[in-house]
């Protein structure tokens, strides 16, 4: 029994694994760890949603768009560059 | 077109096209502003900053040598003209004190769920509406801790790679992947409140 047991002791809880998740997805985690990390996922509906959901986060995340330059802005980034080309061209 | 390559735009402009500036300033515009805005007290100081850096931009520009990309290049001299415009100290990549990924309240004695993750992703599809996610993601963005912001800012909407970022920033890979670590976590719970089934 005694394996057994060491294994146990080195099983993750829920609360663990969801702090391992970014070090999971960033391939920073040890073997060991990422052996532990998917052993707990194989056994867990709640955190295999909680990994399917950080990479629809981050996913989503990534089709946000800026908001796009004023036309003031514009305008003063125009100025700056035009500025920048005539003195450049003018020495 | 709007994907033309940034090298090729800083050639275009260097030639003298207004256009290639123009392209090239609103492509980067808002993570410039949002990285600014984590060193100095103000919006305004912030916009200065970035104007700042395209002169110092364009001044220099026979300095690029593309070692590494325009952006990682473009944000590394924001960053050092934000840090001397700011009035503040560079304050230290605080982790120690961010909270866990998900409340406390929501797993047992035991670490494991009492309230587990509210299904969202299957019926994102369907029941997203593009646009308001979209807008939640990015005040939710901009209300996180400034260096939090910054690494999801550059990572996650820019796309930049973790070695890209650590060059920018001037941070560890450990704390660089912390403080993504943090960001994300935050932005879940913000789309399991918004989407999740109440």
């Amino acid at each position: 029994m005694l394996p057994k047991l060491r294994f146990r002791h080195r099983e993750i809880v829920c609360q663990q694994a969801v702090e391992l998740v970014t070090d999971y997805l960033e391939g920073a985690l040890s073997r060991a760890d990422r052996h532990r990390f998917e052993a707990h996922l194989a056994g867990c509906p709640h955190c295999t949603e909680y990994l399917a959901q950080m990479r629809a986060t981050i996913e989503l995340t990534g089709g946000v768009t800026a908001d796009d330059l004023t036309a003031q802005m514009q305008d003063d980034f125009i100025e700056l560059y035009r500025q920048w080309r005539a003195d450049r061209d003018g020495q | 077109m709007d994907q033309e390559p940034d090298a090729d735009l800083l050639g275009r402009l260097r030639a003298g096209d207004e256009q290639a500036f123009v392209t090239l300033v609103r492509r980067h515009h808002a993570a410039m502003l949002s990285l600014a805005a984590g060193y100095v007290p103000s919006m305004a100081v912030a916009e200065e900053v970035v104007q700042d850096t395209w002169l110092g931009v364009l001044r220099g520009i026979g300095g690029f040598e593309g070692r590494s990309s325009v952006r990682t290049w473009l944000f590394r001299i924001l960053v050092n003209r934000a840090r001397t415009a700011g009035a503040r100290e560079r304050r230290s990549v605080a982790i120690g004190d961010a909270g866990p990924a998900v409340d406390r309240s929501r797993f047992d004695a035991t670490g494991h769920w009492a309230v587990p993750p509210e299904r969202w992703v299957e019926e994102a599809d369907d029941r997203l509406d593009a646009a308001k996610v979209a807008g939640r993601l990015r005040s939710a963005i901009n209300e996180l801790p400034d260096r939090q912001r910054e690494v999801v800012t550059l990572r996650d909407v820019e796309g930049l790679s973790s070695e890209e970022v650590c060059s920018v920033l001037e941070i560890s890979e450990g704390n660089q992947r912390v403080l993504l670590h943090r960001g994300r976590s935050r932005l879940r719970q913000v789309l399991e409140t918004e989407l999740g089934r109440a």
